[in-house]
């Protein structure tokens, strides 16, 4: 027989380690035809940080984002940063980045009253020109500047680094600490479908939502929700290393053993989308929260299958094995 | 022992020495420097490995090498035409259908060969053609969308 249900999960998912002491630097240098190498040590696995760190960058200088080179080829020589992992890069280098940015801004602002012969505070740094407020004819392109910086002898470079607090110190007296950078939430629901004769398990339906601070690239957002969304239904379902353990029967060797989710293992509706509130310390009011992306859909499944069949499948993955020992289990 | 292996790959001829053992994957990526057929598993299962041979997709780590003498074989190298990028490729980008980008060669093939022979596949078709390509990113919602944007006639060649 084939029974439905529907199940819930919600999260909350911290950027970066806990405790704080969880640094990243930054650092951007203004070339001879003014546009900019942006350097940081995160490196891009494909949740997109080249393309946010650029954007915030580009934000920041207000010049075009295809003026911005990101650059993390090399995390000896490049800036510290303690990696990508923990959903922590948007949050910390992109505080880093905005901080290496506005350090640049300024240095340009100091060459550039030196040039038009005026106060810093009166140069303006915007829609990737350099100019004096309210006198037009005092104005240069930033590829003008980048030429008269670098072949001029001068080297721009800004720098900037953030942390969100001192790893690990607390207030003695009462236990306070910055335990975590940005909380961020989380919601999914699921609908699955139970074949009682087989212990299959069809998920008919994943709906997603994520509160993550502000988005700096609703695209990249999208793309994350969906393929955490993929990851889950396998982490529930399907995606077991040792099947048995702790003995090690049945270990997986393969991909034809660990089954990941297919494309043909969508549900036929998928919902995935947003909310934004703004975080006070994240870069734009950005909260670091993707991966939570790939943790919810496994525990709503589970839920959705009790919902469904009325036992509990208490270990992941829910295989049409341990369904159906389940329900002998309840019904002998 | 060594054979001599003659085969057009993207539309030039090529020869190169190989042992009867190496698959095309071997060929490719190792004699050839063609790196865009990716080794995920060697062992048939994730598809990032996907080639076309004589327009057909093949798992270039399951295939022998010498059986491809004669026979013109395609890899994503070849998808671009005077330095522009094939409709798939610009509909994958814009459509972020590439995260790590681990199996999205595999991806453009499999697509290509889809579309190559059914220029108007439903949803289930599309779903179908890539089934066989694994994507731990979960892309699959965008491969999707790039597939069937291209299919629609939003990027011409
Ligand atoms: S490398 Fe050929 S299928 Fe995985
Ligand atoms: S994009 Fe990473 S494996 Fe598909």
């Amino acid at each position: 027989m084939k029974k439905r249900g529907i199940g819930i999960a919600v999260g909350t998912h911290p950027a970066g380690l806990k405790g704080g002491g969880d640094p990243s630097q930054a650092q951007i240098r203004l070339k001879p035809d003014g546009t900019f190498d942006l350097l940081n040590g995160a490196v891009d696995i494909g949740q997109g940080c080249k393309t946010i760190l650029r954007q915030l960058a580009a934000d920041e200088l207000d010049v075009p984002l295809e003026n911005i080179t990101h650059q993390n080829i090399d995390t000896d020589t490049g800036p510290m940063c303690t990696g990508t992992f923990a959903s922590r890069v948007t949050f910390m280098d992109g505080n880093a980045v905005l901080a290496a940015a506005a350090d640049l801004k300024k240095k340009i602002r100091d060459w550039a009253a030196e040039y038009f012969e005026c106060s810093p505070a009166d140069v303006e740094v915007a829609n990737n020109k350099v100019f004096v407020k309210g006198v037009p004819e005092k104005s240069l392109s930033m590829a003008e500047v980048g030429a008269m910086v670098n072949w001029g002898g001068k080297f721009l470079v800004g720098t900037g680094a953030y942390t969100p607090g001192p790893g690990q110190q607390f207030d003695p007296e009462t236990g306070k600490m910055t335990a975590i950078a940005s909380l961020a939430f989380g919601c999914c629901v699921a609908e699955v479908e139970v074949d009682t004769e087989t212990g299959v398990v069809d998920v008919l339906k994943l709906v997603q939502v994520f509160e993550v601070g502000k988005a700096m690239n609703r695209l990249l957002c999208k793309g994350q929700n969906n393929g955490g969304a993929m990851m889950g239904i396998g982490f529930g379902l399907t995606e077991n290393v040792c099947p048995y353990y702790p003995t090690m029967d049945f270990a997986v060797q393969d991909l034809t053993d660990y089954v990941i989710t297919t494309a043909a293992d969508m549900p036929p509706v998928m919902v995935e989308d947003i909310v934004e509130v703004p975080h006070p310390n994240g870069p734009r009011g950005a909260k670091g929260y993707s991966e939570m992306t790939a943790s919810l859909a496994g525990p709503a499944i589970l839920n959705a299958i009790h919902n469904a069949i009325g036992v509990w499948i208490t270990d992941y993955p829910a295989t049409p094995e341990r369904i159906l020992k389940a329900l002998e289990a309840a019904h002998a | 022992m060594k054979y001599v292996l003659s085969f057009n790959l993207n539309g030039l001829p090529v020869d190169t020495l190989v042992k009867a053992t190496d698959t095309l994957l071997d060929v490719l990526r190792e004699k050839l420097n063609v790196v865009s057929p990716k080794r995920g598993c060697d062992n048939g299962d994730c598809g990032a490995c996907t080639v076309l041979v004589n327009g057909e997709p093949v798992r270039a780590c399951l295939t022998i090498g010498l059986t491809v003498a004669g026979k013109n074989v395609q890899t994503v190298e070849g998808l671009q035409q005077d330095g522009k990028l094939h409709p798939l490729q610009r509909a994958f980008h814009e459509h972020y259908a590439a995260q790590c980008g681990f199996c999205t060669p595999g991806m453009l093939i499999a697509a290509k060969a889809l579309l190559d022979k059914n220029p108007k596949p439903t949803r289930e078709q599309i779903v179908e053609g890539i089934s066989g390509n694994l994507c731990r990113c979960g892309t699959y919602v965008e491969v999707v969308e790039a597939i069937q944007a291209v299919a629609a006639g939003k990027y011409k060649e």
